[in-house]
């Protein structure tokens, strides 16, 4: 089972490494983590994307509100968030497959970013799913290296 | 006035009466500071014992015990005394030098980064990095570690911040942490859920934790299992919130808990587990044992609820305040057949021993011992063999039984009891220990003769590290492997060497008179006792 956790932390030196720890300290899966701050600077938003029976899940949530420099958790499945990863893709092209790639540019609606005679950087910013689907779709083409933000993350607004 | 200062004022706001600890030059102006005032020092001989000894303090006054050590090997040496309290639940703040702070991370002389170390074993730590920050942190720590589930917090001070001058002095009346608010009183809602259960089960069955002792339920507790006839079982942390021979306890629970208690835990329909975590040792399989029963649990800490067994009714909150809440009620039920149930299981369940009357026999030694033991007596037990025996056959009346159940840190027993001594000088303390679990701590008694610590040290000696012998002997077919204590001292000359009477029991032949001469007095004693290295508990 997946699960979404948003955790308000206090933007503090150690924090990170504090939230990260927990999760190998008690073997919990960490699928995904991004980490920035929200419109107050004293405060960051930890998203974090794991993964594990519902007993895990809950000992996570609890594990985490027991941090004292976690402010509040919220939890919630990936059906009931808007989602989003960033991602940059380092590819080496020849005159064969430039054509192909930039169909798929455009259908994924990917942007090249940066290019040179032989490589080029594409940026595409999607949900997690289509993000795998575009690393596969380039599986045939050469990838030199790839970047991702780790999966952002809100509830949606219709609450229920 | 100097933030080394500041602490030491902190220290007599929060009326801490003695630091146990170890100077080295990065705590130097702490160690500096302190000469100005009342509190106490004690010079411990490692720093593991330094948290050890805070720890038993602390369980005495229920109030943090504290300890200040140097950085580096200093801090790092304190580490099993923090993770030995974070795993009991005993509340410290724990000081520790560090390096100054331009150099931190340069890995200089007597560098350790002990808060990265110590993040899974504290409930907080703080690295000051500010001396004007000091009066705020210290307050912090001293509501963090008391309040909620207790625990450990370390307060790291680079030596530059503790010579850093702060101007006027002023500590916070009240801490304000929007991340830290601890439940207290349990949920309306589901106390009432738990009477209408108890009103239902047939079988009711209250297991106490060491959460009742933390929370200072005990008169509670027993106010309430009186009131109602509920039997009450307890894990090793709980053993002594109930007197041994109160007749609706039935003992400890576990591994190496009784039989008629495991029992009683089996076949009860209602089991209220109270300031306990369903660890392992306590409840083995915790879903075969919870499968059909109606689990009630009361944990201060939200985590423990169903962490380790699915909770029929979860309660967060202080024992204390939710047992008071509970006891508003009437509950109708009875409950006599079941007590009288276990009664006969108690009776009828063997209990095998057949003890080499060559040697003292463990069991009925220290049943004799409590027995003579003062009414209020502090028993230590360390770990081992000597904590079973001491967990089963000691009888505790209105005293006090500590050991360390949840991290089970052989060599706690000495420095925890010289804590317990400390804080309640009036009352008779006394170590049980092993030969192996005494020399690791044997070094204290350097500290004892010091301080005038007058604790009396019973060493249950077998030449082997027993508990680990036995499973040698149960899992890998009597293939003993290091564990063998060949090489100890003579405790005799030990005991001379520090000035302490001593005493030797090689049978129970007069093994009660000896005891007497033992127990007489106010004075520190060493009594070793020749126990069958063959024997199991």
């Amino acid at each position: 089972m997946k699960r979404i956790f948003s955790v308000l932390v206090e933007n503090r030196s150690g924090v990170l490494c504090k939230v990260a720890g927990l999760f190998s300290r008690r073997s919990f899966n960490i699928d995904s983590l991004a980490v920035g701050e929200t419109d107050d600077n004293a405060v960051s938003m930890m998203t974090i994307l794991s993964s594990g029976t519902e007993q895990t899940l809950e000992q996570i949530e609890k594990q985490l509100n027991k941090k004292l420099d976690v402010i509040k958790v919220k939890t919630f499945d990936e059906s009931k968030a808007v989602t989003r990863e960033l991602m940059l893709i380092k590819v080496k092209y020849n005159k064969g497959n430039r054509r192909e790639i930039m169909e798929t540019c455009e259908v994924m609606k990917a942007e090249i970013v940066d290019m040179s005679e032989k490589m080029m950087i594409l940026q595409i910013c999607d949900t997690p799913e289509k993000i795998r689907l575009m690393i596969s779709m380039l599986s045939q083409v050469s990838i030199v290296e790839v970047a991702r933000t780790g999966t952002l993350a809100l509830q949606k607004c219709m609450e229920d | 006035m100097t933030g080394a200062q500041a602490l030491i004022r902190c220290l007599e706001e929060e009326k801490v009466t003695t630091v146990f600890g170890y100077p080295g030059v990065a705590i130097c102006p702490f160690y500096d500071a302190i000469l100005d005032s009342d509190i106490k020092t004690v010079l411990i001989r490692t720093e593991q014992n330094a948290a050890h000894a805070a720890s038993g303090m602390a369980r005495m006054t229920g109030r943090p015990g504290v300890c200040a050590v140097t950085s580096g090997p200093g801090a790092t040496n304190l580490i099993t005394g923090i993770a030995t309290a974070f795993a009991d639940s005993i509340p410290l703040v724990c000081f520790t030098g560090q390096v100054n702070s331009e150099l931190i991370g340069s890995d200089v002389f007597q560098e350790a980064d002990i808060t990265g170390a110590v993040e899974s074993f504290v409930k907080y730590s703080y690295l000051v990095k500010n001396a004007k920050d000091i009066p705020r942190v210290v307050k912090e720590a001293f509501h963090i570690a008391n309040t909620g589930r207790k625990g450990p917090v370390l307060i790291d001070l680079p030596i530059d911040i503790q010579n850093q001058e702060i101007g006027r002095f002023s500590y916070p009346d009240e801490v304000k942490l929007r991340t830290y608010k601890p439940t207290v009183k349990g949920n309306a809602l589901q106390i009432k859920k738990v009477v209408k259960e108890l009103e239902k089960a047939k079988r009711p069955l209250i297991c106490a934790g060491g959460g009742i002792r933390l929370s200072n339920a005990k008169g509670e507790l027993k106010n309430l299992i009186e009131e109602y006839r509920i039997p009450v079982v307890s894990t090793m942390m709980g053993i002594g919130v109930m007197p041994t021979d109160h007749p609706l306890y039935f003992g400890m629970v576990g591994n190496n808990g009784w039989p008629w208690a495991n029992r009683a835990m089996k076949e009860a329909d209602l089991i209220m587990m109270i300031g306990a975590r369903v660890a392992d040792r306590a409840v083995n399989q915790p879903e075969r044992v919870m499968k059909d029963t109606v689990l009630i649990h009361i944990d201060v800490d939200p985590a423990e609820i169903g962490k380790n067994a699915g909770a029929t009714i979860p309660i967060v909150g202080d024992a204390k305040s939710i047992l008071n809440d509970i006891a508003e009620y009437e509950i109708d039920g009875d409950f006599e057949d079941w007590i009288n149930t276990l009664n006969t299981y108690k009776t009828e369940m063997p209990v095998l021993r057949n003890p080499d009357p060559a040697y003292v026999d463990p069991a009925a030694f220290i049943r004799s011992l409590s027995l003579k033991m003062k009414d209020n007596a502090v028993y230590v037990a360390d770990v081992g063999q000597n904590q079973i025996w001491s967990c089963k056959y000691h009888v505790v009346k209105n005293g006090r039984f500590m050991t360390t159940g949840g991290m089970g840190t052989m060599g706690y027993s000495i420095p925890a009891a010289m804590g317990a001594k400390m804080a309640a000088p009036d009352r008779q303390v006394v170590a049980v220990c092993g030969d192996g679990s005494f020399q690791m701590s044997m070094m204290e008694l350097a500290t004892m003769r010091q301080y005038g610590i007058k604790v009396k040290i019973i060493v249950l000696k077998n030449n082997y590290l027993g508990m680990v012998r036995q499973y040698q002997h149960f899992s890998l077919k009597d293939r003993y492997s290091v564990v063998d204590l060949s090489g100890s001292p003579d405790l005799e000359n030990i005991a001379a060497a520090y000035g302490m009477k001593f005493i030797r029991v090689n049978d129970m032949n007069g093994a009660d008179k000896k005891i007497d001469e033992f127990l007489a007095g106010d004075e520190s004693c060493l009594m070793e006792c020749i126990i069958d290295p063959m024997d199991l508990v």
